[in-house]
């Protein structure tokens, strides 16, 4: 490690740590119907669409309408998203003339889906096969949307939380409505702003044709990415523009706009904490959530930055300099940009794995396998650390009933968190939404790992689905785990180094996003269905303390253990036993 | 003697820690692993090998499945002649060791219920009834033929026929049967005391008795039905915490079997080695499954109800014993709970030209022969403040006024003098009407006492007022060091007082309760519970009278006293057999004690996992990926050692673990978080560490036997 990659990683997260009071006390006046300063600004937008939607504002849901509101919001955007791919040819804005040939149904369907669940999975490369239209109308529009439904379910479950004896959860249009509008909408302008002013683009044009230096002839592909980008990092969609994501320099051209790219990764994740602590009427509770997710973070930064600077034992056997000097990095370079350098390369990449963003400027490919394995990991402990906008306050909030079930237990009561008490319905949907991560990761990846098809067959051409990775070995096998981690994670980032757009892959990891998605927002909004009608037990020093370190500790634990035995047979099969292999010598 | 008691009463044991709110162990205790109770859970170990028994507890089904299917495997491999038979049986063998290992457990919990049933059941002789008919007459009848609302006559030495209320008269009663108290109780007619119960003698005197209950729904044969487990519902939290290691076993489940196929794709990939066999996923399925708290789940509930009853209270559900660890506020009664019962003479206080002494002596005359706790109490003050021996003073000379409740005044009248004492205002009367004088301030010292949550009482010689004797509620020894561990462990308690409002505060004061309902009635209570309810409380109390029927049943926790009456004790959803009201404490201690042991052992139980994933993994792949051999940590010798080690570790640690779960966690009446971190320290981390030395030692035991 260097001081100055350790300074970065520092600074990056106080100026998180500070953004979060703010935010979050902003967000929980929103959702809560409180007046804000953007209220003389947004307020008739807002009202506007509660007309166009014919939303009554004061009708409150219980959590089975509000569930279904969101299924069926969700449908439509899926099909929605699904017609226009496949009608892009005969849509404006679509300077480039692309077909449909690429937007095949399988890809469409895996596409429509990954958008839809804020995974932004892209089997399909953005410059190579969608017009600016399918991008904008589509793709743009359900990163903000899919980011205000996350969003939503969490505040739909802090209310069961919040609420005494009640029965409505909140209305789910509304909460929509409200985290689009004031929330995503200001902050991705700003963003798109900024963006441009470090030199990222934001125009209709065609593709320029340079001639390089050497005379060749280069196209450059151009668009309305700052607008995307800004929303992409922010509602933790990480579909990038282009092909490469963040690590295109039109996309990501400057140290600042990478700083300000990462931020915005954690940012609304991180406010969601202290919103939370809003809501419940106690910001410690919120804090503690803030410090275990923080804890994690820090965890998976200083292991994995470290095994990138550190590099390839092998290169240095041979006597090739490794550690970092004046105007070199040193380290593992291979797949990532020399613009950032490694600290803020492993930054993102741990970020955006802590995250379910899924946005990389760095090739997760290329990591060690001590670094892949730590995004591997933050991806399968269910992306709660900080997590998908709304997606990692729940996920944390899955975890904490299970911590509290099972420690809270020892201190001689019937657990009970924030005075609501865990019973076996809350119990029970916590473990449906475990297992179904657990079965989708696991189970595809199985499959996979063996299924054969013939060659040139309609669902896998280049033959058994294992001939689409790059590498043999347990690198191969990552590269599988990987992919199905980051479907059911909704992360949407690739590992990448596997050929995943075949009806094969483009299927099964369109059901993985589907399951990861649902089969934990179902179960969530279900307990904050049995939270809200449940009496408040006042806290007494008998209480199970559910703020400070010990809880802090307690909870990461729960979050590590869980993880680390549903998946640790898998990945001493992976990233542990290459890690072996690579001190023995051999590579993949 | 009709009786066989349910357990001869064992010695009081030495408390061994003074702090702790668990009770000394009581009466009934038998020694935790009897060795005839050992033999019936032994034999019922193998009875519950039945898949359809086992079902109830999808944990050990899991392992029981497992076993059978390596069992099929060994079978396979015998008929074969394939090698590795050996491992395979070794396997098999710790396998079902392991089912029957948790089978027993709960067999065990089982077994001792079942011990005291059978003793109870010994009871329930064929008794001949005297039933009462038209006019009078008297018919000789089974008591099996007795139905509500039958009267019928029992007579000295007659064993009552069934439950039912004195209608009639008033008799001395032997309840050890019930109780195991040898001592006679009094029941009769009216009142709190009308309550009788099947299968207890009438010692004295005559009793005609309405029966109220019908034969197998009497008292006698619900304790037997409860003792026995027959009615055994799982609790809430029970079936939570089935739950959540059902599904665990499930991701587990998962995680195996995808191994396979992950297992197939590296050894395709390497071109070494060979995919785990099935006996050996079948291990590392077993051993990561929580089959510790699994095994032991069923034996920690029953133990639970079993604990309460050694405290002789009878929880009529193990929800009930369940929420009395939950239990947020608890209201105690006054007398009898926090105070002694009985009030204290504490000081004398003279008027002005009488000495202390004087007023003394004359209190202690006028008490000798007032045999209340009270009077005596003045007798033992003089003696100790003045040296003033009890005298005896000759009957003939002298003549006893007892207590009335018309004059409010006892007193004694002897050689010439009229020796009185009583309240304040009857004792000035009587100075007044023979001429002396009452000082104006004796009103303002006695208001003061009364004040201070004491009762005075005015002495008089004659025509001179000597001055007051203060009586005071004596908080009973080390009440207050209880009643502050039950605030820090977060439980509110609130006593329950007749008394005015005055008096109710300094002894609450005093005993340092958090709150008091003085000059409190039936419906005041019932109101108070349902008001600390509506705030999310959850309250526990006891009670005995029929008024007290209504709070009982409202509270979560209502403990009825035996001595109590019938309604009572169906509106409660405990009856405390010693009915001594200071257990309601004992019964929230072990309530507690409950939940810390299933928290406590869960932990435990999935923290071990991390060790067992380091015995079993890197000897899954030693051929395929020798390099994971650095995750040996423990040096396990070989990959059937490991494998094997880790299995025995896992059958063994349930064994190990039946003491515990049997007894319960020790309890600390601490608050939550340092609970919670002391536990988290033993059970948690304790988890983590404890299989790495175990498995490494009986992985050295296997090599150095040649076993694997």
């Amino acid at each position: 490690m260097t001081a100055t990659g350790v300074l970065q990683i520092l600074g990056f997260f106080l100026v998180l740590l500070a953004l979060t009071k703010p935010l979050g006390l902003f967000m929980a006046r929103v959702y809560e119907g409180q007046r804000t300063f953007l209220h003389p600004v947004l307020r008739p937008l807002e009202c506007l669409l509660y007309q166009l939607g014919g939303i009554k504002e004061e009708i409150e849901q219980r959590w089975t309408q509000y569930a279904a509101s969101l299924l069926s919001f969700s449908l439509f955007s899926f099909l929605f998203v699904y017609v226009i791919q496949r009608l892009q040819a005969i849509l404006p804005f679509n300077p480039q003339g692309f077909t449909t040939k690429k937007t095949t149904p399988d890809v469409s369907f895996n596409t429509a889906v990954s958008f839809m669940t804020n995974t932004n999975w892209q089997a399909y490369g953005g410059e190579t096969t969608l017009s600016y239209f399918s991008q904008m109308a589509a793709l743009t529009v359900q990163n903000f949307v899919s980011a205000a439904a996350g969003m939503a379910v969490a505040i739909a479950l802090v209310r069961g939380f919040a609420r005494r004896q009640g029965t409505t959860i909140g209305n789910f249009w509304v909460d929509l409505v409200r985290g689009t509008v004031y929330v995503l909408l200001p902050l991705s302008l700003i963003g798109a702003l900024l963006l441009c002013s470090q030199g990222v683009i934001q125009n209709f044009q065609a593709y320029t044709t340079a001639t390089t230096l050497e005379g060749g002839t280069q196209v450059i592909a151009q668009g309305p990415a700052a607008s995307q980008i800004a929303i992409k990092q922010l509602g933790t969609n990480g579909g990038g523009f282009f092909n490469t994501n963040s690590s295109h320099p039109l996309e990501n051209p400057t140290p600042f706009s990478n700083f300000f790219q990462t931020l915005y990764i954690l940012l609304i994740s991180a406010g969601l904490t202290y919103t939370f602590g809003v809501m419940v009427k106690d910001t410690r509770q919120g804090w503690a959530l803030f410090a275990t997710m923080s804890l994690l973070f820090f965890i998976g930064a200083f292991v994995c930055y470290p095994a990138e600077q550190a590099g390839n034992p092998i290169l240095a056997k041979l006597g090739i300099q490794t550690g970092a000097t004046i105007g070199q990095p040193g380290g593992n370079m291979e797949g990532k940009e020399v613009r950032h350098g490694i600290a803020p390369s492993a930054l993102w990449a741990v970020a955006t794995t802590d995250a379910s963003n899924g946005s990389v400027n760095s090739m997760h490919d290329s990591y060690t396998p001590i670094g892949g394995l730590v995004l591997l990991f933050n991806i399968q402990s269910g992306e709660v650390i900080f997590g998908g906008v709304g997606a990692g306050l729940y996920g944390m909030l899955l975890f904490v009933v299970l911590a509290v079930f099972i420690a809270g237990l020892m201190v001689g009561r019937t657990p009970e968190y924030l005075g609501k008490k865990i019973e076996s319905k809350e119990v029970k949907m916590a473990m449906v939404a475990l297992m179904a991560c657990a079965a989708s990761i696991l189970m595809f990846t199985a499959i996979s790992a063996n299924i054969d098809f013939p060659k040139d067959s309609y669902w896998n051409p280049p033959g058994a689905a294992i001939a689409n990775t790059n590498n043999g070995g347990p690198h191969g096998l990552s590269e599988i785990l990987y992919a199905y981690s980051s479907g059911t994670g909704n992360n949407g980032s690739a590992f990448a180094g596997i050929n995943v757009n075949t009806p094969w892959y483009n299927l099964t990891i369109g059901l993985a996003m589907l399951i990861g998605r649902f089969l934990i927002i179902l179960p969530m909004l279900a307990i904050a269905g049995s939270l809200v009608g449940k009496r408040y037990v006042p806290s007494t020093s008998g209480t199970f303390p559910t703020h400070g370190p010990l809880f802090v500790a307690l909870l990461a634990g729960t979050v590590i253990i869980v993880g680390a035995l549903t998946f640790f047979p898998a990945l001493s099969l992976t990233p542990i036993v290459e890690h072996f292999l690579m001190e023995a010598g051999q590579l993949f | 003697m009709p009786t066989t008691p349910i357990a001869p009463p064992a010695p009081h044991q030495p408390q061994e820690d003074p702090t702790s709110l668990l009770p000394k162990k009581l009466a009934r205790a038998r020694p935790l692993f009897d060795p005839e109770i050992v033999q019936r859970a032994v034999r019922a170990s193998f009875v519950k090998l039945n898949p359809m028994t086992l079902l109830k507890n999808p944990v050990m089904f899991v392992v029981e499945v497992g076993a059978t299917l390596t069992t099929a495997f060994l079978i396979r491999d015998l008929v074969t002649g394939a090698g590795g038979i050996g491992f395979s049986l070794q396997i098999s063998l710790w396998l079902w060791f392991t089912v029957l290992f948790a089978n027993f457990a709960e067999a065990m919990a089982e077994a001792r219920g079942k011990a005291q049933a059978d003793a109870l059941r010994k009871t329930r002789t064929d008794t001949i009834a005297k039933r009462l008919g038209p006019g009078g007459r008297i018919d000789h009848v089974p008591a099996s033929v007795l139905r509500a609302p039958m009267m019928v006559l029992c007579e000295a030495g007659d064993l009552i026929p069934g439950d039912g209320e004195v209608i009639e008269g008033i008799a001395t009663v032997d309840e050890s049967v019930i109780t195991g108290e040898s001592a006679p109780v009094i029941r009769e007619s009216g009142g709190d005391r009308s309550a009788v119960t099947g299968g207890t003698r009438v010692l004295s005197d005559q009793i005609r008795i309405r029966i109220t209950s019908n034969p197998g729904e009497t008292f006698l044969d619900r304790m037997i039905a409860l003792v026995e487990g027959a009615e055994r519902q799982k609790t809430p939290n029970e079936i939570a915490l089935n739950i959540l290691i059902a599904g665990l076993t499930l991701i587990f489940l998962l995680a195996v079997v995808t191994l396979q196929p992950f297992s197939q794709y590296s050894v395709n990939s390497t071109g070494s080695g060979v995919v785990p066999s099935v006996v050996v996923l079948v291990s590392l399925l077993v051993c990561l499954i929580p089959t510790t708290i699994g095994g032991l789940l069923s034996a920690i509930g029953i133990a639970g109800m079993d604990r309460v009853m050694q405290h002789n209270v009878l929880a009529m559900s193990g929800k009930a014993v369940e929420a009395a660890g939950d239990v947020n506020s608890l209201l105690l009664d006054k007398t009898g709970t926090i105070t002694l019962g009985n009030r204290q003479a504490v000081e004398f206080l003279p008027i002005h030209g009488v000495n202390a002494e004087e007023l003394a002596d004359a209190a202690q005359l006028s008490s000798l022969a007032d045999e209340t706790p009270e009077g005596r109490s003045v007798v033992v003050l003089a003696k100790e403040k003045y040296g003033l021996r009890g005298r005896h003073i000759p009957e003939h000379d002298a003549t006893f006024i007892p207590f009335s409740a018309y004059a409010r005044m006892s007193g004694v009248d002897f050689a010439g003098r009229q020796l009185r004492k009583g309240a304040t205002e009857a004792v000035c009367k009587f100075v007044a009407e023979r001429g002396g004088e009452v000082p104006g301030y004796i009103q303002e010292v006695s208001d003061r006492i009364s004040r201070n949550g004491g009762t005075p009482l005015a002495v008089a010689d004659g025509k001179r007022l000597l001055g007051v004797i203060h009586l005071k509620d004596i908080v009973k020894g080390g009440m207050k060091e209880r009643i502050a561990q039950l605030r820090r462990m977060g439980i509110r308690s609130v006593m329950i007082t007749g008394d005015n409002p005055l008096t109710a505060a300094a002894i609450a004061g005093e005993a340092g309760v958090d709150d008091f309902l003085a000059q409190a009635t039936p419906k005041d209570k019932l109101e108070y519970i349902k008001k600390e309810q509506l705030a999310g409380r959850l309250v526990a109390m006891t009670g005995d009278g029929t008024n007290d029927a209504p709070a009982l049943a409202q509270a979560d926790v209502g403990v009825a006293m035996n001595t109590g009456t019938m309604a009572a004790k169906e509106a409660g959803n405990m009856v405390d057999l010693d009915s001594n009201p200071t257990k309601l404490i004992e019964i929230v201690a072990i309530g507690k004690q409950l939940l810390i042991t299933r928290g406590a052992l869960t932990t435990f139980s999935i923290a071990n996992d991390v060790a067992k994933y380091f015995a079993i993994i890197p000897a899954m792949f030693m051929a395929t990926y020798p390099a994971l051999g650095k995750l040996n940590i423990m040096g396990l010798h070989t990959t059937e050692s490991a494998v094997l080690s880790a299995v025995i570790f896992n059958a063994l640690i349930i064994i190990a673990l039946v003491p515990l779960a049997l007894r319960g966690v020790k309890y600390r009446p601490l608050d939550a978080a340092h609970l919670l971190r002391r536990n988290l320290l033993i059970y948690g981390i304790g988890g983590i560490v404890t299989p790495f030395p175990g498995i490494w030692i009986i992985d050295q035991i296997i090599h150095a036997l040649g076993w694997a």
